[in-house]
């Protein structure tokens, strides 16, 4: 096991293992960080940006920037939230987020940040894409409106070989994701139900079965996301 | 599976990490790449379909349809507008009988829009299936479209002339010209090949010395950042790897840069004796020149380079005699992508991946290629190198100016009268520049320095000088004159090209360009508020929060600009002292509506 080390989060005293990613080392200090795209259990790919902090004075993503003995964090300065709050902005009005009507509301992660961050109205304009909603599908319902290319679903769900059942598709603000046609049948009723756990928002979604979290029993319904850290307090 | 696909893979070992290669040769061989090559190489390199699809995707320039005979990518970049290309996009439209994005009803001819493709001296250009075709006009288009209906071939196509210097040669015949207006110490002026490693060897210069050598001569990097070339050289021979790799980096993707291209033309030794040098420095063996897809045309050229070089002992075992080198070069080619000049995102590419940046740390020279530690340069600081071991750090530090040594490139293209290459010392002001190059200082209404993704000067600053200590730049410079439209022609392109580029992998950089274009588009059709403007200036610091330089940089043509030209901006807003939102046109509005409802406006 690696050593530990010691670094300040907002001026506050802590202590982590050199080497592990400052969203676990804060963690473990009971201090919450803000995260969207990051994924317990697998490599991080920094997309959502929404872990940003800075780090001795530069601008870093805390799932992917590894602790070292000594560093200064800026985590809930005014400067680093009005980033967050801009990006959750963003991603609201990049897509089409109807939350009433959407299965994963009260589970989402990206409502619960815009709960979190006390988001009204978006400072962007909305672009109201035309997006495809992806039933053809036997066990999932693919639903690009509310998808928010965090990638999860392309890092976790791998079949036995390695292979990739879901995979980005052209780039830049064409960027969508799909389903590999040919493993479409190794996608069980089990490997849906992951996927649908694995995607922060409600864009992946497994068929034929839907609300059966009765409002109030949803995972931010009494605990608001980030509140496990923040009771410790 | 096809025995194309089979063949290819086959050649490339079935290694997933060469899948760049493995496309790029089926492509050349059935020009575009089939459902059933999909297949094919899924099932060969064991990925699922839709992970060969998603490299496949990323780079603009590999088909999944069947192609035209002959294929039009005319350039849309800013400097190929301000010359002309809308005229000869309706040229090509009017002949070809399609209109872009279109191919024609019989086949043979196909239209598309594509990003700068490196020629900014020689607007409008297009590429015609991979060979490029400058200062086209109106009749040469009529004389082209005349001669692909006569089935005249793709290589006949060019006999209306080749350029200068070694376009002109065998390997190349290329029409593309050189335009190098001024030849400098460093780069053009003459060198024998392999004189750096004769220097290495009769000196019997250990690897540390010649990174102190680079050191003292205060080497920064050429390709934008301006990074020590000698720390970053340190920094990979101190890491742990069991083989390191050398890059050069010839993506040359920032709009108006074509420097690099003159150079691969016109000094390849020198290139190749640089990374030669750099391999030995660090301790690699293998070094890849990453060039973009947009000089294909120089493939043949480059290749017979490395045989050469290969026959003469100056590659392959104990490189040019010193002992214990060993040193091979490949070339890899790109598909279109402007983002995988960045150099995380160019390792991703040449493992065949998307050309998606990755998260730093670990930086490249830790954790690079294949996971092993990896020098990357640009063209111009290899080729800085081996001058400068031939000829002595003295020599090179007496050129520019204290903190800026030797000398840079500068690829000036738009209103001025001799666009092309000047190699000048550091500390150049712009002035100067417009001087040399033919430009009206009573007409440029601005200069954009270093590409789209640096900053668009105006006149009060034109006193300020090209170095790292004050404007630095890769050497792109953009003249523009009054009478284009800076904002419409010039901002909005950068901006949609940002768009196009981005690998989309930030929600800062894919969205966030996306609201700047809207925004900008809003205030230029005159529903803008000056609440806007501020808007925009005040959404920089998300952007800045992106990965790579492309998203932390999209914003800088609009922010830069409203600095330095608010009065354009300010020329837009009709009512200036209107607090309420603007963009909202309520005619328009009910005029929509009426018509899903099937009703007649009446306002
Ligand atoms: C979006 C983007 C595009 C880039 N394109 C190029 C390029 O085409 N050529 C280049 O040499 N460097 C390019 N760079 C800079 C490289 O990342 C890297 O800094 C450079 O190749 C290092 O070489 P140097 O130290 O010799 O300058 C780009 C950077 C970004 C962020
Ligand atoms: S995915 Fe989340 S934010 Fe989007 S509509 Fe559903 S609940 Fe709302
Ligand atoms: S489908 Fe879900 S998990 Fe996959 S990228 Fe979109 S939001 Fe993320
Ligand atoms: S900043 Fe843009 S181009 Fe760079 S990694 Fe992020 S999305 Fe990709
Ligand atoms: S959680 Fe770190 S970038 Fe998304």
């Amino acid at each position: 096991m690696s050593e530990f080390v010691s670094f300040k989060i907002d001026g506050k005293q802590c202590m982590g293992r050199a080497g592990e990613y400052i969203t676990e080392a804060a963690e473990r200090n009971n201090i919450y960080i803000p995260t969207l795209c990051d994924y317990k259990g697998t490599a991080p790919k920094a997309s959502c940006r929404v872990c940003t902090v800075k780090v001795n004075g530069r601008v870093m993503t805390s799932c992917t920037t590894p602790l070292q003995e000594g560093m200064e964090i800026e985590n809930e300065t005014a400067e680093i939230q009005d980033i967050r709050s801009g990006i959750i902005e963003l991603l609201f009005a990049e897509g089409n987020h109807l939350c009433p009507s959407c299965e994963k509301s009260g589970s989402c992660e990206l409502q619960a940040l815009g709960y979190r961050f006390r988001m009204m109205v978006p400072r962007f304009p909305y672009l109201f894409p035309v997006r495809e909603i992806d039933a053809s599908h036997p066990k999932l319902i693919k639903d690009h409106n509310r998808c928010i290319l965090c990638k999860r679903c392309v890092r976790v769900m791998k079949d036995e070989k390695g292979r990739s059942f879901f995979a980005f598709y052209k780039r830049g603000a064409k960027l969508e994701i799909t389903i590999a046609p040919e493993l479409a049948d190794k996608i069980t009723d089990e490997v849906a139900q992951q996927a649908m756990d694995v995607c922060p928002t409600g864009a992946l979604l497994k068929k034929r079965k839907g609300w059966d979290v009765p409002v109030g029993k949803r995972l931010f319904d009494m605990k608001p996301i980030g509140s496990e850290f923040e009771q410790v307090k | 599976m096809s025995s194309v696909v089979s063949g290819v893979l086959q050649e490339y070992g079935n290694d997933a990490g060469r899948l760049m290669d493995i496309l790029l040769d089926i492509q050349a061989e059935n020009g575009y790449i089939s459902d059933e090559d999909i297949t094919g190489i899924a099932t060969g390199l064991d990925m699922s379909t839709a992970d060969v699809e998603q490299t496949v995707s990323f780079y603009h320039f590999f088909a999944r349809k069947p192609m035209a005979k002959y294929n039009v990518y005319l350039n849309n970049s800013a400097i190929a507008v301000l010359m002309g290309r809308e005229k000869i996009a309706e040229a090509f439209e009017r002949e070809s009988g399609c209109k872009f994005g279109e191919v024609s009803e019989d086949g043979l001819i196909s239209l598309e829009d594509c990003a700068d493709i490196g020629m900014a001296d020689q607007e409008p250009a297009a590429l015609i299936n991979g060979l490029v075709f400058p200062n086209l006009t109106g009749f040469l288009v009529k004389e082209l479209v005349r001669d692909m209906r006569k089935g005249v071939s793709v290589d006949e196509l060019r006999a209306h002339g080749l350029g200068d210097g070694m376009n002109n040669s065998q390997h190349l015949k290329a029409t593309v010209n050189n335009n190098i207006r001024k030849k400098g110490a460093v780069i053009f002026s003459e060198y024998q090949a392999g004189s750096a490693l004769d220097k290495v060897k009769s000196d019997r210069m250990s690897p540390e010395q010649l990174i102190e050598l680079v050191k003292q001569s205060g080497l920064r990097g050429r390709g934008g950042a301006g990074f020590p070339t000698a720390m970053k050289w340190d920094f990979c021979r101190k890491a742990q790897g069991e083989k390191k790799y050398i890059f050069c980096n010839a993506d040359e993707g920032e709009p108006g840069t074509f420097k690099d291209r003159v150079i691969l033309t016109e000094r390849p030794r020198l290139i190749f004796d640089g990374m030669a040098l750099a391999g030995y420095a660090v301790g690699a063996h293998k070094g890849i020149l990453y060039v973009r897809y947009e000089y294909m045309y120089m493939k043949h050229y480059l290749e017979s380079v490395l045989t050469e070089m290969r026959n003469e002992g100056a590659l392959g075992k104990k490189v040019n005699g010193i002992d214990g080198f060993d040193f091979e070069i490949r070339i890899q080619y790109g598909a279109g992508a402007y983002v995988c000049g960045e150099e995380s995102a160019l390792i991703e590419s040449a493992e065949g991946k998307r050309g998606e940046p990755r998260d730093r740390p670990p930086f490249p020279v830790e954790k690079g290629y294949r996971g092993m530690p990896t020098v990357i340069n640009n063209v111009e600081t290899l080729c800085s190198v081996a001058k400068l071991v031939t000829n002595g750090v003295e020599w090179f530090k007496s050129l520019g100016t204290g903190q800026s040594t030797g000398t840079k490139l500068l690829s000036i293209s738009g209103d001025v009268k001799y666009p092309g290459v000047y190699e000048v010392e550091w500390g150049f002001s712009i002035n100067d520049i417009l001087e040399m190059s033919g430009g009206d200082p009573a007409t440029v209404q601005a200069v954009q320095v270093g590409g789209p993704s640096g900053s668009c000067v105006g006149p009060n600053e034109f006193e300020r000088t090209i170095s790292y200590e004050d404007l630095s730049t890769g050497g792109s410079m953009m003249v523009i004159g009054e009478q284009h439209d800076l904002l419409q022609d010039v901002v909005l392109n950068f901006t949609e090209f940002f768009i196009d580029e981005s690998c989309g992998s930030c929600s800062t950089c894919r969205a966030l360009a996306v609201m700047y274009k809207k925004t900008l588009e809003k205030v230029l059709s005159g529903g803008g508020r000056r609440k806007d403007i501020d808007a925009m200036l005040s959404w920089s610091p998300i952007g800045k929060a992106s990965r790579c330089g492309l998203g932390q940089t999209a914003m800088n043509p609009i922010c830069t600009s409203i600095k330095n030209f608010r009065y354009l901006y300010e020329g837009h807003i009709k009512n200036a002292n209107e607090q309420y939102e603007g963009g909202f046109d309520i005619a328009k509005a009910v005029a929509d509506s009426c018509e899903v409802v099937g009703r007649r406006p009446n306002l």
